[in-house]
């Protein structure tokens, strides 16, 4: 069956925006699996302010999965931690001026992806209170 | 550029075969059953067909009916087949693992029904074994059903051999013909086939039109109920046009053909090596034993529908076999039964090239493709490699 997809996706699939790595992002996530078909990898670089001052990510996967990918970091960038959170796949759907049915996990993937990247800092965050809480004590 | 190598899918109507159809329409617009003149010379035309497609594939013309395409005759062979050993006890059918959908899920059909599969393996080369086929074969089998040449990877079976088996243990041997017909001299008489399936449009003749052989003597229940079209097994007024043009373009495609395949044959071959040079790049099936204008890669850490678009956006049409072009999330069954691993199987490509390809074109996908598996490598998590 061919599919059909909006004018946005296609731009997001051939230019894709934010693609890439950060060498030095204090939050990183990865879903999916390859056996499925589809990873995607988010790295997220997020101020002292709590803002995201800078998003990349890496995906394999289908035309859709680019472009989910792509207008995630797109919706997230410069945003607040908070703000990021509220991310939703249908928000991403919707910006992407909708997506074939088959594809709607491609947005979920999206969603989830950025999820796991701030949680990843969350846990940092809390991992580095934590040691330097540990060394006020013993010093 | 625009390059079309994607020929395994469907092929562009020859001109040739065009005007056979537009002629017919506007000279034998009768109806083949009717008595007059006109229902008269339509008729003549019918036969004249079914009489140039029995002789390409050395039949007669009372073997061959016309159906709607491929995926009809096939399930009309594959299911009167079972009919006629399901009479005698014979309950049990034989085929291979990377039949293409309308055999597969036509089995799948008959094993609701109380019939008994048996899947040969085609290994990593994509081919059957003769020995395991004749292992495989028992006193209930009542059919086996094996490609000509596969869809995805262009493997060519052993045929003959295959034939030989069957006929020495008394098996009807039904063969899905659909991607080497017009591209490979088929002849059933000396491959000992009893029953074919042949489709229009993959050489370059109308869509919607296609044939089953069956040799004489076996019986054939009906398709459709109502005239006595097709010999009273297929009801419904002939399509003329179609058959006409389907007819004259196995004609004009099986002109020359060694020599066509051969000219196939060198783009191919540029193309593979070209192709293969690319790091974690490797060729499904087997490189001899397939059809000229096939081939079939698989390219570590990228997946095939985003390969398929930045190759259409550049104006190459090819295929893939991943999930995401199946519309189900598993990758190609074919490729599968090769034994590849599900996430190697995501990242296929398939280019068909055929007798209307051009050096030019092979040139041009050579120049764009290492690119585009370089530009989906460099955003793909799964990729450390070089290239």
């Amino acid at each position: 069956m061919a599919m059909t997809y909006s004018e946005k996706v296609r731009d997001h699939f051939a230019n894709p925006r934010n693609v890439g790595t950060i060498e030095d992002a204090n939050g990183v996530g990865e879903v999916g699996n390859a056996v499925c078909g589809d990873i995607m990898k988010m790295y997220l670089k997020i101020n002292d302010d709590g803002i995201i001052e800078d998003v990349k990510f890496n995906t394999f996967g289908c035309g859709a999965a680019i472009a989910t990918s792509s207008m995630a970091t797109e919706m997230i960038k410069g945003k607040s931690i908070e703000e990021a959170a509220q991310l939703t796949n249908k928000a991403v759907v919707e910006a992407l001026d909708g997506l074939p049915p088959v594809k709607i996990h491609c947005s979920v993937l999206a969603e989830e992806a950025v999820q796991a990247a701030l949680e990843d800092y969350r846990k940092r965050q809390a991992a580095k209170t934590e040691g330097q809480a540990e060394q006020e004590e013993n010093s | 550029m625009k390059v079309y190598a994607d020929q395994a899918a469907t092929t562009k109507i020859s001109s040739r075969s065009l005007q056979a159809m537009t002629s017919c329409c506007e000279k034998y617009f009768g109806n083949p059953s009717s008595l007059h003149e006109a229902g008269r010379e339509a008729e003549a035309a019918l036969e004249t067909a079914r009489g140039e497609i029995a002789s390409c594939l050395n039949a007669r013309p009372g073997e061959i009916y016309f159906t709607s395409g491929g995926s009809e005759a096939d399930n009309w062979a594959i299911t009167q087949a079972a009919a006629v050993g399901a009479k005698k006890g014979k309950k049990h059918l034989i085929s291979t693992a990377f039949e293409h959908h309308a055999v597969l899920h036509t089995l799948d059909a008959l094993k609701k029904q109380g019939f008994e599969v048996t899947l040969l393996p085609v290994h990593e080369d994509g081919l059957v074994r003769l020995p395991e086929l004749e292992a495989a074969i028992r006193e209930d089998t009542a059919l086996v059903t094996v490609m000509y040449v596969n869809n995805e990877v262009g493997t060519i079976q052993p045929i003959a051999g295959i034939g030989e088996i069957c006929r020495r243990k008394g098996v009807l041997f039904h063969t899905d013909a659909v991607q080497a017909a017009g591209h490979l001299p088929i002849d059933v008489e000396a491959d000992k086939i009893d029953m074919l399936s042949l489709a229009g449009h993959k050489f370059h003749g109308p869509r919607g039109v296609g044939a089953l052989y069956v040799r004489k003597g076996i019986p054939l229940g009906n398709l459709i109920y109502g005239g006595g079209q097709e010999r009273g097994k297929r009801a419904g007024t002939e399509n003329l046009p179609g058959i006409v043009g389907m007819a004259e373009a196995l004609k004009e495609s099986l002109q020359d053909r060694e020599e066509k395949n051969a000219r196939i044959l060198c783009m191919r071959e540029k193309l593979a090596d070209a192709i293969l040079q690319i790091p974690k790049t490797r060729l499904n099936g087997s490189r001899e034993k397939r059809l000229a204008g096939n081939l079939n890669f698989c390219f570590d850490g990228i997946e095939g529908e985003s390969l398929l678009l930045y190759l259409d956006l550049q104006g190459i049409c090819a295929s893939s076999g991943s999930a995401c072009t199946s519309g189900s999330l598993d990758p190609s069954h074919v490729l599968l039964a090769l034994g590849l691993p599900a996430e190697v199987a995501h990242g296929s490509l398939r280019l068909s090239l055929d007798e209307t390809n051009t050096m030019e074109e092979a040139d041009y996908i050579i120049q764009v493709l290492p690119d585009v598996v370089k530009r989906l490598r460099a955003m793909s998590p799964i990729w450390n490699g070089v290239g």
